[in-house]
């Protein structure tokens, strides 16, 4: 497998367009429950503080600060873009989708219907030591959206 | 009194690139190819590799000599035994020990996670009094430096936590050196323990020791040296350096995984609590209380690493042979070629010392707008292998102003080729990910 099914020029735009990215400056959306998680990679030191904010039944906002290698960055961006607008079961069932995939070692093909931009990372699969820099994000928006639904806002 | 090793003696010639390819010869694993290209292996700063005479005699003990030590009267038993205590004659040796003076450990973490818990048990009520020079209490200080690597300092937080000790650090300045004025301002009365690296696994940099101990010794300090990167690398002396403990870990230094050493000057030894305790480190033994075996059996608890132990003085015997100082001198011409390599590439900066001074062969360095993940694994396409990320040393990266890094390390394996191709795709990094 090459760098480059690796490094796919989605990833490469995303990791520097950060779409999400700047939590510290927005505050929560009037009206809206939120959620907000920090999560750590020790192994490198990748951290990201993610909150994803919830309204009217809709993922309304999804926002983060973080700091870390491409694949990390680039996640975090192309999630922002999926999450909003999906209601919390459906964007759970892409966090699913997303983790099955990541974690199957070149196994399970990403099903572009379901993951839209984040099936790029399907090759990230297939390398073992950066699996968690691809789900960092995801499992911090799967916290906070289990936050933000059971209604226990966590906004710091 | 151990005669001075041979490899002490020998002249300084650097080896070159000719005797380097025989060396290579050795290592079966550097003919191998990762990803359609040769291996470049410049990963030893983390795990070296290993010659055929150490995976031999490994294997050799295993065929012949198999057998638990110190125990048994039948003949493989006193064969490994015997095995056993030559290997740790070979190893003392080798770091200028007494072979009494030389505890195995697997690896410099458990050595210095030994003295931290003996330390500890020194300080319980109740331990015997001739332990009381390394008990440790409220108003008493354990002083580390900033460049540590996290086996060296966790376990002294761990310690000052447990007894009320408080620990303190030696900053280090921006082009990574220890600031001396403020070792000489931090070390005094209160001090107990000073820990600190002779070689710095990120920056390089190796430090001052005998200006260091000499703090240690006006204020009446025991000395720890974190020795995992100097004994691979350099001619390493420790009653020279006349520090009181040193630990190293034998797969930085051409042997296997599970073994490493701890030196203790033998006074020191034999009045300090043991951490593990079980069979083979007693004497006799009653229901109610045990009294125990001098260093260094003392703190040989179970069954040993023996096989790990024999290979590992295959591995010194090999560097001996190859002469350390002559490994250094060309480890050092490596390190050069790396440092002034890197600085001609645009958006690196390279930590620890500048071109031109005193380093290890390895070097450490950020490359602007790539993340050091991102780095190894472009490297990684080439068949270069590199560490990647904090190397175990967080607070070194935060004073630096970084969270990870990356670093290529040398070993007496590597050529320059094997620092020119790692150039050439370091200087293609940024391209590719268009910083």
């Amino acid at each position: 497998m090459s760098l480059d099914q690796l490094y796919q020029q989605i990833i490469l735009e995303h990791s520097k367009a950060r779409h999400g990215h700047g939590l510290s400056a927005a505050g929560v959306p009037a009206g809206a429950s939120s959620g907000q998680s920090h999560q750590l990679n020790p192994v490198c030191g990748d951290e990201i503080t993610l909150r994803v904010s919830v309204a009217g039944g809709k993922v309304s906002e999804l926002r983060w600060d973080g700091e870390g290698c491409s694949i990390s960055m680039a996640s975090a961006s192309v999630l922002t873009d999926l999450a909003e607008g999906l209601e919390p079961e459906e964007l759970q069932h892409v966090i699913d989708s997303f983790r099955e995939v990541l974690r199957s070692r070149g196994k399970v093909s990403a099903d572009p219907e379901i993951l839209g931009d984040a099936a790029a990372f399907e090759g990230v699969s297939r390398y073992a030591a950066r699996v968690k820099c691809a789900m960092l994000s995801w499992v911090a928006a799967e916290d906070a959206l289990g936050q933000a639904t059971a209604g226990t806002s966590a906004d710091s | 009194m151990v005669a001075t090793p041979a490899h002490l003696l020998r002249s300084a010639t650097a080896l070159g690139n000719e005797e380097v390819l025989r060396i290579r010869n050795d290592f079966p694993i550097l003919n191998r190819s990762v990803k359609g290209h040769p291996l470049v292996y410049l990963d030893s700063g983390a795990t070296s590799q290993n010659p055929l005479s150490v995976l031999e005699a490994e294997q050799e003990f295993y065929e012949q000599r198999n057998s638990a030590v110190h125990r048994g009267a039948h003949h493989l038993a006193v064969e490994a035994t015997e095995a056993f205590e030559d290997a740790r004659e070979t190893v003392a040796a080798f770091i200028g020990a007494d072979p009494d003076e030389l505890v195995w450990t697997s690896n410099a973490t458990e050595g210095l996670n030994l003295l931290s818990y003996s330390f500890l048990n020194a300080s319980l009520p109740g331990a015997p009094a001739e332990a009381a020079r390394f008990a440790l209490g409220a108003g008493d200080e354990i002083v580390v430096t900033e460049m540590e690597h996290h086996a060296n300092l966790i376990p002294w937080q761990q310690l000052a936590e447990r007894t009320g000790a408080t620990l303190k650090f030696i900053p280090v300045d921006d082009a990574g050196a220890l600031d001396l004025d403020a070792a000489a301002r931090l070390i005094g009365g209160r001090t107990r323990v000073l820990a600190f690296t002779h070689a710095s696994n990120v920056l390089g940099t190796i430090n001052p020791v005998s200006a260091l101990v000499s703090l240690a010794r006006a204020a009446g300090a025991l000395v720890v040296l974190d020795a995992c990167q100097s004994a691979p690398h350099l001619a390493l002396d420790v009653k020279d350096l006349d520090v009181d403990f040193a630990v190293f870990s034998g797969h930085k230094m051409l042997g296997p995984t599970g073994i490493g050493g701890l030196y203790g000057r033998s006074e020191l030894l034999n009045a300090m609590p043991p951490f593990l305790t079980g069979g083979s480190m007693i004497t006799t033994v009653t229901m109610d209380r045990a009294a125990f075996l001098p260093s260094p059996q003392r703190f040989e608890a179970g069954t040993q690493k023996i096989s790990q132990a024999v290979a590992l003085a295959a591995a010194a015997n090999y560097l001996s042979e190859t002469g350390l100082s002559r490994i250094h001198a060309w480890e050092t011409e490596l390190g050069r070629r790396l440092v002034e390599g890197l600085e001609t590439i645009p958006g690196i900066r390279v930590l620890g010392p500048a071109a031109g001074q005193e380093r290890i062969g390895l070097a450490a360095f950020d490359v602007a707008g790539v993340h050091a993940h991102d780095v190894g694994q472009f490297l990684d396409s080439r068949g270069i292998a590199v560490r990647v990320g904090h190397h175990c040393a967080q607070p070194l990266h935060r004073r630096l102003g970084l969270t990870a890094s990356t670093r290529a390390s040398t070993y007496l394996y590597n050529t320059t080729d094997d620092v020119d191709a790692f150039l050439d795709a370091v200087a293609g990094v940024r391209g590719y990910f268009q910083a």
